[in-house]
């Protein structure tokens, strides 16, 4: 049911959040630039970039707590110029998770509730709803400093869902959980994000968390956003390099393009002696012009036997590295051009007869369709 | 058991007993002192009560030593006033100096923290001149025909002289004045260490700026406004040179009080048991200061 969730495919949804042309300046530096975005009802969004990429000052503005130098932003029918951020039906949940450390857990997660002039009975009633959905209510009269790291993670998120909010905005929510922590917390994130029907705003450093999670990724660079779209198509279809380097690993090989045969691009480099075939059919090039090919590690092949005749795609060099990770192998590939290419292999027996070795020659190679054309 | 564990738990033995030692040679030997010429009576002698300590006779030295003095705090209400007022003064003073103190520090604490030393140095400026004098200036400004009556007369607030040299108003003036950077200093320690998400997280929450102040900055800032107020009422109870200077003759302090039985009245042992009045006038707040701060780290373990 989830796969069916795709609200910015039809022309006529309506978005819940919209970012028009929205400019933000510090002093001389710009930190968002021009940037227009749509964020729809119920989805789990992800803003995603380096650090200083301008994604945490964007949310920031939608939180209130930065004000546009230009543009607009609006939340459902709502200019939100000039609402100060007590107004707005967003609430955020901050990465050091600002809880209040003279408040006890229940006093944290009530205090916004408080604000809205709630009874007391209803606002018990909401903690107690809150402390279960993640699981903290023998922790309700604890104190922060009390608190495991993932337990106040969970403090922090339920004092910003218990207003229900519109919108629920989470800067860097995992970056201070450990590793096994992290992945946990991200499906009940998600799952948590499911059953409310919430809008949820996820700033992150981390692709990872982000393809996880995401319905749509909006990845940023300075200030701008240079892709939006769903994890698959973001690691698939990345439109530009820095989007192919920074979300995954990539092989990158530059090279010109020689022209169009059956609807497929060659295209010469000093990697390969015959051009290289590429099926990236949405490109629109022209002879000559430089292009850099984007192959994932995982999408080549490493082989030691020679490929036949009619092969395509196929490059040699020599086993520079070779890591066990357990479930992958990665083989660090030298070419003659010293070129280092990272050709990836799933371990999916436990025994392999004569194995790939050190220094040994080898040849990779790769399917038209598995390289994706960037133009410069 | 080698030389250098020796040493080490020589030291570690030693160096807590510093503190201790201090408190021993220069606060309790003298404190026992005082309470032991409370207990006395005065004499025409020298030293001026009587029995003075002997070693040939403890037994009579101690029969000698009664209560008469406390007895007599007790008969007269000029003491009780006088304890009632220096600890109303001092109460209102510290309220004054919170008013004051905290809006400054607040301001400290925000500033870009490139001035925040500067702002800190130009707090504490002031201790570069005596303090004496800097009260006596007060008497130029505050009296009848000085600096402040000028000013007001000269920009029309007011026609006639201000009469507040020898009032309590210039009591409160000089104690605000005196004492600001006792308040401001631990008051801009605690609110300096706010973590500005915080106010943040409030806003967010629904919290308007000055609900999200009195929610969040104060209680946070409790223990700088605790320590900061202690550090002004203690010594504003016991303090003697500003109400002298500054107050009228009807501004009972027992600062005062105990300085007249000294000197006027040359009675060491009454004077003396004032003195421990007082002490036990200012250690009851520490105490359930302490009491409280216990127990608010009671229940945050």
């Amino acid at each position: 049911m989830r796969r069916s969730f795709a609200p910015w495919v039809k022309p006529d949804a309506k978005p819940l959040i919209r970012f028009e042309n929205v400019t933000k300046r510090f002093g001389d530096s710009t930190a968002v630039d021009h940037l227009s975005l749509n964020i729809f009802e119920g989805e789990f969004f992800c803003l995603l970039g380096p650090s200083g990429c301008g994604k945490t000052t964007l949310m920031r503005m939608l939180a209130g707590f930065e004000t546009p130098t230009k543009g607009t932003i609006t939340l459902g029918d709502q200019n939100l110029a000039g609402v100060p951020p007590y107004r707005r039906p967003v609430n955020m949940m901050f990465q050091s998770y600002a809880l209040f450390p003279h408040m006890s857990v229940e006093k944290n997660i009530a205090f916004g509730l408080k604000q809205d002039g709630m009874s007391k009975d209803q606002i018990a009633d909401r903690v107690g709803e809150m402390l279960r959905l993640v699981q903290l209510e023998k922790l309700a009269r604890r104190y922060p400093s009390q608190l495991s790291g993932g337990q106040r993670q969970r403090v922090a998120l339920a004092r910003a869902l218990a207003k229900k909010p519109k919108v629920l905005l989470l800067d860097e929510p995992l970056g201070a959980l450990d590793k096994k922590l992290r992945e946990e917390t991200q499906f009940e994130l998600m799952d948590i994000q499911h059953e409310l029907h919430m809008t949820f705003v996820v700033v992150t450093h981390d692709q990872e968390e982000a393809m996880t999670m995401a319905d749509r990724i909006a990845v940023m660079d300075h200030g701008r956003i240079v892709q939006v779209a769903t994890p698959g198509e973001i690691y698939e279809q990345p439109k530009t390099r820095f989007i192919a380097e920074f979300v995954g690993d990539v092989n990158i090989i530059e090279g010109h393009v020689q022209g169009q045969e059956n609807g497929l691009w060659r295209v010469k480099t000093s990697s390969a002696a015959v051009p290289l075939t590429i099926d990236d059919p949405d490109e629109v090039l022209h002879s000559g012009q430089a292009v850099a090919i984007a192959v994932r590690p995982e999408k080549m092949v490493i082989q030691r036997d020679p490929p036949g005749p009619s092969a395509i795609n196929v490059l040699t060099g020599e086993v520079w590295d070779i890591g066990y990770l357990g479930d992958w192998t990665v083989y660090r590939v030298k070419l003659a051009t010293g070129e280092i290419l990272r050709v990836t292999r799933a371990n999916a027996s436990r025994f392999v007869e004569n194995p790939i070795e050190w220094d040994e020659q080898v040849y990779v190679t790769f399917a038209p369709d598995a390289a994706v054309i960037l133009a410069e | 058991m080698t030389d250098r564990t020796l040493t080490r738990r020589l030291s570690a033995g030693l160096v807590p007993a510093v503190p201790y030692l201090w408190l021993g040679v220069l606060f309790l030997v003298p404190f026992l002192i005082v309470l032991k010429i409370s207990l006395s009576d005065p004499a025409v002698a020298q030293p001026p009560y009587k029995p003075v300590f002997e070693w040939s006779d403890i037994a009579g030295f101690f029969s000698a030593l009664d209560f008469e003095n406390f007895i007599l705090l007790t008969e007269d209400d000029l003491y009780f006033r006088a304890t009632i007022s220096s600890v109303r003064i001092a109460a209102v003073s510290t309220l004054l100096l919170l008013l004051v103190g905290f809006p400054i520090a607040y301001g400290m604490a925000r500033a870009p923290e490139r001035y925040r030393a500067l702002l800190v140095a130009a707090i504490i400026l002031p201790f570069w001149t005596s303090f004496l004098i800097r009260i006596y200036a007060w008497v130029a400004i505050l009296k009848p025909e000085g600096l402040l009556t000028q000013v007001l007369v000269a920009i029309g607030l007011i026609s006639e002289p201000l009469d507040i040299l020898n009032t309590e108003t210039a009591v409160y003036i000089g104690i605000v004045y005196a004492y600001l950077p006792f308040m401001v200093l631990p008051l801009f320690a605690t609110l300096e260490k706010m973590d500005d998400t915080l106010l943040e997280a409030a806003l967010d929450l629904g919290s308007t700026p000055w609900r999200s102040f009195w929610t969040i900055t104060v209680p946070l800032a409790m223990p700088g406004i605790i320590a900061g107020s202690l550090l002004c009422f203690i010594p504003a109870v016991g303090e003697f040179v500003i109400p002298d200077l500054l107050g009228g003759s009807e501004t009972l302090m027992i600062g005062r009080q105990l300085w007249s039985e000294f000197f006027s009245n040359r009675d060491w042992p009454l004077a003396s048991a004032v003195a421990i009045l007082l002490l036990i006038v200012l250690v009851v707040p520490i105490v359930i200061y302490r009491d409280v701060e216990a127990r608010r780290l009671e229940a945050h373990r």
